[in-house]
């Protein structure tokens, strides 16, 4: 252990860890990020469960919740390049979160090409 | 024959004869336990000067006399509806920042100097401590004494006791302070007394106070003044304590360091808030954040690293990539309140077009080619009656709780990302300042009350928006939401409608 304490011995046995999967109702955290559009000032967390399919979550929480940007429209999902925790991906639409290697905290961000932002300017 | 008078340091030593008595019911070690744990070596507490020596009877009566002048201030500035004057009605969302965000932090700084002075077995610091725990008990006191009166007037005041706990962008300063009064006596002297109280002071109160008396507030001037001979004890104790532990020990040379280098980031972290406030909330801006950086942090802080040298102690992590960060933050931070205003217990606002100039003019390296476009935009959307939200909630640092939004060193387009695994959990970062703090002990910022995940946990009142605004006990309608429409802004037209009837 790392932490410093009063009581060494017993620190490890006190910590409360917040966030773990088992809080969360069935559902694991899942960050999404549109790279190249700061309007949305950071990666949007949602708390999903891990058998939804990836298809849906572009279909019915990605898009709905960037749909207020001008480009929104304009996305062709079909060119859309993705990268989950790292690394560069082509999801199966129809297969589970989990089925594409996504766990509890996983961080999704995608690439819309030719859309960078108004004007070009990432936002 | 008349007594004759005591000198100052006569009257100190004989003030504080023997309170560093040796005990023996009990070891010593058992009285102090919180004193080694840390490892901290000292060989020779007497070592510790207090250069004040200042006794609690001079204490009460210099105190006493200050508080009268302020209280004497503050009953003719409600007298003369002092509120009215003020730059502009936005102005007000400074002291609902300041009174939600900094003044329960002055509560917290005196329960932490309490306990230093408690478990600290030299006298000299103890001493020293307890001082500083009542200057702030006093501040808190006296700010709310101060911002009340507007609470008469302006929205967002009323709960801001209760928002501090619970609020998403106030766990960001709460858990600052949080982490220091968990950790031991001589990390806390390190966070607040020397990183927060000696290098980062100037860039909250400087601000805060020019930023009231620029903007026609002469109450919260006033209290500015009130506190200023404090903060200088305060300073001086923040560098006492560095000195004092590195003479003390080779050994604490590095666990000093670590601290430093942890809470300069943390302090850089909180005061982005501060940053924002510079260069977007005052209706007359005083200086920019990038400004007052490069005066308060680049050359202060600069000549004050080049004397603690000879102790062997190096600037800051990182302190090259919070100066380089100076051009960012405030943009960065003021568009996360602009998206989440439905969300935030002060009003935000489009920033007009004189104003985006004097940013442009403040920050010609970046603002045209990064930010301008990004309220232009929103501009044309308000205009177009699709004023932009964000419906989602924010990913947060898992160290600093703020909403993920700080770009890549070098690359503001790009959303810096880091993380680190621990037991196969995983944790996220806004920078390597971040990372690191976690690496150190992760064990701690495991135990993190990240507010967007209290959410989906269901700890804060409900599933929807509007419950959690409920269980923040925030006004909706009139404490979140942009100022123009807001009651504030209704309120303030009446004045000075009023003002021009009178003169007419």
């Amino acid at each position: 252990m790392s932490v410093q304490a009063l009581d060494n011995a017993n620190y490890a046995k006190n910590i409360e860890y917040r966030d773990p999967l088992k809080n969360f109702h069935g559902n694991m955290l899942v960050y999404v990020h549109w790279e190249e559009h700061l309007s949305f000032c950071a990666a949007l967390a949602f708390p999903l469960p891990p058998a939804m399919p990836f298809g849906a979550l572009v279909s019915e929480v990605i898009a709905p919740h960037y749909a207020a940007h001008p480009d929104a429209a304009r996305i062709d999902w079909s060119k859309v390049t993705w990268m989950i925790d790292g690394k560069s991906v082509t999801p199966d639409m129809g297969a589970s979160l989990e089925a594409n290697g996504m766990k509890h905290k996983s961080l999704v961000r995608f690439w819309t090409p030719g859309l960078a932002g108004f004007k070009g300017s990432a936002s | 024959m008349a007594p004759k008078k005591l000198g100052l340091k006569q009257r100190y030593a004989h003030m504080t004869r023997g309170l560093d008595w040796e005990t023996s019911y009990q070891p010593m070690d058992a009285v102090y336990p919180f004193d080694s744990f840390e490892g901290i070596k000292i060989k020779d507490w007497s070592a510790w000067e207090d250069p004040f020596r200042l006794t609690m009877d001079a204490y009460w009566k210099f105190q006493g006399e200050k508080e009268r002048k302020l209280y004497a201030v503050l009953d003719a500035f409600a007298q003369n509806n002092g509120q009215t004057g003020i730059s502009d009605a936005r102005y007000a969302n400074v002291l609902k920042l300041f009174l939600t965000g900094v003044s329960p932090l002055e509560y917290q700084a005196h329960r932490g100097f309490a306990f230093a002075g408690r478990h600290l077995r030299g006298v000299g610091p103890r001493v020293a401590c307890q001082m500083q725990s009542l200057d702030e008990l006093r501040h808190v006191q006296t700010q709310i004494h101060t911002i009340s009166h507007y609470n008469k007037y302006f929205d967002g005041i009323s709960e801001f006791r209760h928002m501090h706990d619970r609020v998403w962008y106030l766990s960001v300063p709460k858990s600052f302070f949080d982490d220091a009064r968990s950790a031991g006596p001589f990390e806390y002297m390190i966070a607040i007394g020397f990183a927060f109280e000696y290098v980062l002071t100037n860039l909250l109160f400087v601000p805060f106070m020019s930023g009231a008396a620029y903007n026609g507030d002469m109450s919260t001037v006033t209290f500015g003044f009130s506190a200023q001979s404090d903060e200088s004890r305060h300073m001086t104790l923040g560098i006492e304590v560095i000195k004092f532990l590195l003479e003390q020990h080779p050994d604490n040379l590095p666990i000093v360091q670590k601290w430093v280098d942890k809470w300069f980031w943390r302090g850089h972290r909180v005061l982005g808030l501060v940053a924002m406030m510079m260069d977007y909330m005052l209706p007359k801006p005083v200086m920019s954040w990038k400004e007052a950086w490069e005066i308060y942090f680049t050359e202060a802080g600069g000549s004050l690293f080049t004397d603690l040298a000879r102790y062997g102690l190096k600037v800051p992590k990182y302190a090259d990539v919070a100066t380089a960060e100076a051009e960012h933050i405030s943009h960065q931070n003021w568009a996360i309140f602009y998206q989440y205003t439905h969300a935030a217990g002060f009003h935000t606002w489009m920033p007009d077009k004189a104003h985006l100039d004097w940013l442009s003019e403040k920050y010609p390296n970046t603002f045209d080619k990064y930010y301008r476009p990004r309220w232009e935009m929103w501009a044309e959307m308000e205009k177009q009656g699709k004023r932009f939200y964000n419906n989602a909630l924010p990913q947060l640092c898992q160290t600093c709780q703020i909403p993920m939004g700080y770009t890549e060193p070098g690359d503001p387009t790009t959303i810096a990302f880091r993380c680190s695994e621990v037991d196969g959990e995983t944790y996220h970062f806004c920078s390597d300042g971040c990372k690191d703090i976690f690496d150190g002990e992760p064990e701690k910022y495991a135990q993190s009350w990240l507010p967007v995940h209290q959410i989906f946990q269901g700890n804060c009142g409900g599933a929807t928006v509007p419950d959690v605004l409920n269980w923040y006990r925030m006004n909706v309608g009139a404490d979140n939401m942009d100022y123009v429409g807001s009651p504030d802004e209704k309120l303030w037209n009446e004045w000075h409608a009023g003002k021009v009837r009178d003169a007419v």
